[in-house]
């Protein structure tokens, strides 16, 4: 594929190299066509899409596939499925991508400061971590957004809040084994400043697997919203397919469908984020490959 | 293992315990409104006589630090609270509903180890075989599945096609009088499709983990020596390598343990298991914060024992550790 001979070797970034092998990589390429095709129809159902998802059109309990307006049929308050479908993308796919945000921003900043400086920093930021993990994360969850009033923020905040300790953890071990290396000793040497050099030096060389983490952290945020709305804790007057299902619950033994297709919508959106996860991970490390 | 290490640890567990303690004191106070509200929860529309002896039982007219040490001396005597929904003390509310729990995670966590470590033992033998696929492929999806949709598909499944499991509480109620091994037979039949459901996610994890934890040791020189002194392969395989595949998958089961319990509480909800989680669920309806905030101490407590057996089963399975 490559038109250089062995003779003539370029140099090549690590990102183009990781890229070269992402390419490669079949399921995470079914991952992106997947995740394509959710964010797309998410995208539309948000923005271009016109239908309520709370109006109720039809007789509640239609099966899917009888009335053509209705393709996946109605719910138990015969609401559209599809329109719940499109529509409740939105929410459950913004909260899990800012929840990641905020876990990686709240995890990378703690896990940075305690490898870079090590000693009593480390002691404390490591104790605090250990402390949050204690903590079981849905309940913890769970008491933070009933007690500050479930919104898309307050949920988006609240998972944050409660899974940064292992980015914290993966982000030190990267700190502390960076921090030996000839480089941040040279940059030291020309008087680099501390923040410059955690930034600027130590970060971008620890980020290929922080990337990784960061793409599993929103399949994992997903999941968590998902649960949350499922128990009835998401914001009320956004449809999400955690709500459908959760609304929907009560029923199931009288109807499969509108249970079924959000949980297969969760499914493949997560499943498709943590195929690409896999394959940046096997990008970054051609080692892993062989396993 | 000596005595100063598990006092430390034990110690150690104690300040995290304060910590959590602290930390529900805190949320109270830092939720919109006034605390005695907050805690009289929201339904029933409290009197100012309730209130007012709220005040009173958690000092609310004191300064910040009396109401904390009110709040952390009251949880070190087992007092957390009165639940003013469910009209019971909060400590008799859980008690009534952690044996429930614990079993229902026990039972998830070994059997998610137990057959998640043996398919990836039999994974192992042919990194580039079918089970190995099967492994990539299952962990993954396992990954993906919401757990509490998995638990609803069950209860489809189960309760029109294939009837053969009940899908919803613990105990049949034609069996409240029968003696205690026909109950707990009954029990043991509730609890195969949460225990499954729960066990699914983390089934797929131990089997990657220990799949590529085996394949490393596998190239040791020590398996080599045991298959050249003609050990069988089920000898070589768990007695000889999965011993010392075990360390990472010890960890892991370690730190799974509060996501166990958060996955309990879904699971319990959806198959109406009586446990911590569904009283969470009920009580976070009705906004009953005693309760909820048992439920957190409670369930936080359970991951520190956890993790203190788990530092525990590391010793013993590691001799090496043991002198430190």
């Amino acid at each position: 594929m490559s038109e250089t001979s062995q003779n003539e070797y370029k140099a090549e970034s690590p990102a183009l190299e990781a890229w070269r092998m992402f390419r490669r990589n079949i399921p995470a390429l079914v991952g992106v066509v997947m995740l394509t095709v959710i964010v797309g129809a998410t995208l539309w159902g948000t923005l271009v899409y016109t239908g309520d998802p709370f109006e109720i059109v039809w007789a509640p309990h239609e099966p899917p596939g009888v009335t053509p307006e209705f393709p996946l049929g109605t719910d138990y308050l015969g609401r559209n499925l599809v329109a719940g479908l499109l529509t409740g993308g939105g929410p459950t796919l913004a909260v899990g991508l800012a929840a990641a945000a905020i876990t990686m921003v709240i995890g990378i900043s703690l896990g940075a400061l305690a490898g870079y400086y090590g000693g009593w920093v480390d002691n404390l930021l490591m104790r605090v971590t250990e402390f949050f993990q204690v903590l079981p994360a849905l309940l913890f969850a769970m008491v933070l957004v009933t007690l500050f009033s479930p919104s898309l923020l307050t949920i988006a905040m609240a998972i944050g809040v409660v899974s940064w300790p292992q980015t914290a953890r993966l982000t030190r071990a990267e700190f502390l084994r960076i921090r030996e290396l000839e480089y941040v000793t040279a940059a030291r040497a020309i008087g680099a400043r501390n923040g410059r050099i955690i930034w600027k030096v130590i970060l971008p060389n620890a980020l290929p697997p922080l990337i990784v983490s960061a793409t599993l952290t929103i399949g994992v945020a997903i999941l968590f919203e998902a649960g949350l709305s499922f128990l009835g804790l998401g914001d009320p007057n956004v449809m999400s397919w955690g709500l459908m299902i959760g609304a929907n619950r009560e029923y199931i033994l009288d109807a499969w469908w509108p249970v079924t297709f959000p949980g297969l919508a969760i499914f493949f959106t997560v499943f498709a984020v943590s195929l690409i996860g896999d394959g940046l991970n096997d990008a970054f490390n051609p080692k892993l490959r062989e396993r | 293992m000596n005595a100063t290490y598990l006092s430390k640890r034990l110690f150690y567990g104690l300040l995290l315990m304060l910590g959590v303690v602290v930390l529900n004191f805190l949320l109270i106070r830092l939720a919109p409104g006034d605390p005695a509200v907050v805690i009289a929860g929201e339904m029933g529309g409290a009197t100012e006589e309730m209130l007012e002896s709220i005040r009173e039982d958690y000092g609310l007219n004191k300064p910040v630090l009396t109401q904390l040490w009110i709040y952390v001396s009251s949880v070190a005597r087992f007092d957390l609270g009165e639940s003013f929904f469910f009209n019971q003390p909060v400590t008799h509310l859980i008690a009534q509903r952690i044996g429930p729990t614990i079993l229902l995670v026990i039972t998830a966590q070994i059997l998610s180890i137990v057959l998640g470590v043996f398919l990836g033992v039999i994974a192992a033998r042919k990194p580039n075989g079918v089970m190995s696929a099967f492994v990539a492929v299952f962990a993954t999806i396992g990954y993906a599945v919401p757990v509490f949709w998995t638990g609803i598909m069950l209860i489809i499944l189960f309760a029109s096609v294939l009837p053969i499991f009940p899908v919803e509480g613990m105990l049949s109620v034609k069996l409240r009088d029968a003696n205690i091994f026909v109950q707990a037979l009954d029990v043991a039949h509730h609890l195969v499709l949460p225990a499954f459901t729960l066990a699914i996610i983390y089934l797929a994890q131990y089997a990657r983990l220990s799949r590529a934890s085996m394949l490393e040791v596998l190239g040791s020189d020590y398996i080599r020596t045991a298959r050249a002194k003609g050990a069988s392969e089920g000898s070589v395989l768990f007695k000889h390598a999965l011993r010392n595949a075990a360390l990472p998958i010890l960890t892991v089961a370690g730190l799974q343990f509060g996501n166990l319990i958060s996955g309990a509480l879904l699971v319990e909800t959806v198959f109406n298991w009586p446990g911590m989680g569904r009283l969470a669920f009920d009580s976070i309806l009705r906004r009953d914060y005693p309760t909820i905030m048992g439920v957190l101490f409670f369930a936080s407590f359970m991951v520190v024992v956890a993790n203190i057996l788990t530092d525990l089963s590391y010793r013993l399975a590691d001799p090496r550790l043991r002198g430190r």
